[in-house]
């Protein structure tokens, strides 16, 4: 991971300490805190208390805290989420677990139509603090419904907050404000994040929402890169500057509230913007960071833009085609090249350097 | 009081007449002024069927909690919300019990331990469940009474909810208060199984069939589901409503010339009309006292509603997070 600079953790006294932790582990190590903090906190979901854990994720919590806080469920997610919600506006701190974003799908009605509005629709007089975690699959056959980054449904809805962590050290920060927080919050996994390493500070500390990451500086091109996709436009950014290209790579971190500020002041100097997302470009975030930074009210430059984003297609599940479906460092880096020197669109990068750049994918068997 | 019925004393009937009586005059009252157009909400009224939230609330404590439906204002009043507020909500007014921004269909008080009602079918049932977890492990012996229509039964959401909280044991009511009708639809064109009580055994927990018009039945009903939750000797209960809508699905009017029922259909529960009911089993004396307090209350709740301000349009953006 490159730098992590710009915001201190609250309660980590400035410094950036701690260990190397994995996404995976950091994610446990937030929620057991929290866990012993706070009484009220439970954590609950289809397999969170099997041998496998949500791929260890929620690993040592049953032995921790008992079958009373950590407990499965039936395969019931619409009642399932308005149970959290219910236990929410009770008092207790629900994190709702899902092994993949897909299965939100199953809970739409309850986090749309009841956990986004009930603080609003109910005159202020309830509220949900609640936590709703999903993974994005990728590679090895994932396939149709095992891959999706559905963060831009929920985004559309006023009364939620989105957060899609890139790093170990987010992880954390981010889901102890989760927790904290008073409202619900779709918070976004990625599978090829977990195995990542950061260095994470011991004690528990917030990163807060509505803040992006400047995770390296540039001035030819900003880059912003969502979820697992920030991971890959700072491997592009590596790819880059061997054609003497300085890319600006920004994480946004919380994509509900957004922190369009630091975008704008970001391509305002560079003048150049490319959105990565790690999901469709139509009506998804990349729109949606594209239009803010079109419709900010002080334009010192004009800004060109461009988006990426997964194929308009269904994902497929063969490699042959699913290494069509994503974007990846030598093509952000090919793209990125062509808004900087647009007169010169015969540059990609080195295919061995492109190569190495590359992800280490999932491999089975599950 | 008729034979076979669980015995209620003077005073619980009293209390049941005065509470059938409130929540029927206060929905009159909206029917009346509804047309013009003071109340900014639709309606949608339980007139015909206040016997089952009577009934069951009276077998509450204060601190139990209910969760209804857009057809919830029964409900609402049964259980003890403020009739000022629910007024005022009605009428869009800043005093609402949701300042305003809930109306008809999205009652909430939260201090008379009414939860939000909600206008999609079936969605406050899991939300009652998780609070009756919630109250389950605060150990202080709260219930839940989940009221939900017959239409809800059709969403999976209410399946998976029975099956979560007998697997669980939550101390929750499952009150059913099937009308027959889901907007306009009727039972025999939706239900292929007509007998609910034996689907929701087959999940595991008991169940029974009720007169909904017969208060003081539902109310010992209630009262025998509810006290071995308390104690968490038993888990969730369910009681099927049998209960008739007299008005129109949603607005103050009658629909018998709609075609889709006649009024020949209204004439049994007509008859068996709970308010009348009730009414005929206490003193004219007491039956005075009620009917006048409860006129006095209905007219300051519309008085109120008419004298409150509207909310700033600051309020727009208010309450959209905690």
């Amino acid at each position: 991971m490159s730098s992590l600079n710009g915001r201190r953790p609250v309660g980590a006294n400035g410094a950036m300490t701690g260990r190397m932790l994995r996404y995976v582990d950091a994610l446990a190590e937030a929620v057991a805190q929290e866990m012993e903090r706070d009484p009220r906190v439970f954590v609950y979901g289809l397999d969170v208390d099997d041998h496998k854990r949500i791929q260890g994720s929620t690993k040592g919590l049953l032995e921790r805290f008992g079958p009373e806080r950590v407990f499965t469920t039936p395969l019931s997610e619409d009642a399932m989420t308005g149970f959290g919600i219910g236990a929410a506006m009770a008092g207790m701190r629900p994190i709702h677990v899902h092994i993949r974003m897909d299965f939100l799908m199953l809970c739409m009605n309850q986090l749309v139509n009841m956990a986004a509005k009930a603080h609003y629709m109910y005159g202020g007089t309830v509220g949900v603090p609640m936590v709703v975690r999903s993974m994005i699959g990728k590679s090895w056959g994932q396939g149709a419904q095992h891959s999706q980054g559905l963060y831009s449904m929920f985004m559309h809805v006023p009364g939620l907050k989105v957060v899609a962590p890139s790093n170990a050290y987010d992880a954390k920060g981010c889901m102890i404000a989760a927790i904290r927080d008073d409202n619900p919050v779709i918070f976004v996994e990625h599978r090829l994040l977990y195995p990542t390493e950061a260095p994470v500070p011991v004690e528990p500390f917030m990163v807060e929402f509505g803040r992006a990451r400047l995770m390296r500086r540039g001035e030819d091109l900003t880059i912003v890169g969502i979820s697992n996709m920030a991971v890959e436009c700072l491997r592009a950014a590596e790819l880059l500057a061997d054609a003497g290209i300085a890319a600006e790579v920004i994480d946004p971190v919380s994509l509900a509230p957004l922190d369009v500020d630091t975008i704008i002041q970001s391509a305002e100097q560079t003048g150049r913007l490319l959105v990565v997302d790690n999901a469709w470009t139509n009506c998804g975030a990349s729109a949606e960071i594209i239009a803010r930074v079109a419709e900010r009210p002080v334009r010192n430059r004009s800004i060109r833009f461009e988006r990426m984003g997964f194929a308009p297609t269904t994902c497929p599940t063969t490699p042959a085609l699913e290494q069509e479906f994503y974007p990846n460092p030598s093509r952000i880096a090919a793209a990125g090249y062509r808004l900087v020197r647009p007169g010169d669109g015969s540059w990609s990068p080195d295919p061995r350097r492109a190569e190495l750049s590359y992800q280490v994918q999932f491999r089975g068997p599950f | 009081m008729p034979d076979g019925a669980p015995c209620a004393d003077g005073e619980a009937l009293e209390r049941l007449y005065k509470k059938l009586y409130l929540t029927r005059r206060f929905e009159e009252v909206v029917a009346a002024i509804y047309s013009s157009d003071k109340i900014k909400s639709p309606v949608h009224l339980s007139i015909g069927q206040e016997a089952v939230a009577v009934g069951i609330c009276d077998a509450l404590r204060g601190d139990d909690v209910v969760s209804g439906t857009y057809r919830g204002h029964a409900a609402y009043l049964a259980k003890g919300g403020d009739a000022k507020a629910m007024m005022a909500e009605l009428f869009g007014k800043d005093s609402g019990c949701a300042r305003g921004k809930g109306g008809s269909m999205h009652l909430v008080d939260i201090a008379h331990g009414v939860l939000g009602s909600s206008a999609v079918v079936g969605s406050t049932v899991p939300i009652a469940m998780g609070y009756a977890f919630a109250l389950k492990r605060e150990g202080r012996g709260r219930v839940v009474a989940a009221f939900f229509g017959d239409g809800a039964t059709e969403e999976g959401v209410l399946w998976e909810s029975l099956n979560f909280s007998a697997l669980h044991k939550l101390p929750i009511l499952f009150v059913c208060e099937n009308n027959g009708y889901a907007i306009h639809e009727p039972i025999e064109k939706r239900w292929a199984v007509r007998d609910l009580i034996a689907k929701v055994r087959a999940f595991g927990l008991p169940a029974s069939r009720i007169d909904g018009s017969d208060v003081v039945a539902i109310r010992a009903a209630a009262v025998s589901a509810v006290a071995p939750m308390r104690t968490r000797a038993q888990g969730p209960s369910f009681i099927e409503c049998i209960t008739y809508r007299w008005r129109e699905h949603v607005g103050p009017n009658a629909d018998f010339d709609a075609g889709y029922r006649s009024r020949a259909e209204l004439e049994p529960w007509a008859a068996a009309d709970a308010v009348a009911r009730i009414r005929g089993m206490i003193t004219p004396a007491a039956c005075q006292a009620i009917e006048s307090e409860v006129e006095r209350q209905v007219g300051d709740a519309v008085s109120f509603a008419e004298q409150s301000p509207v909310p700033a349009s600051s309020e727009l953006k208010t309450h959209v997070f905690a």
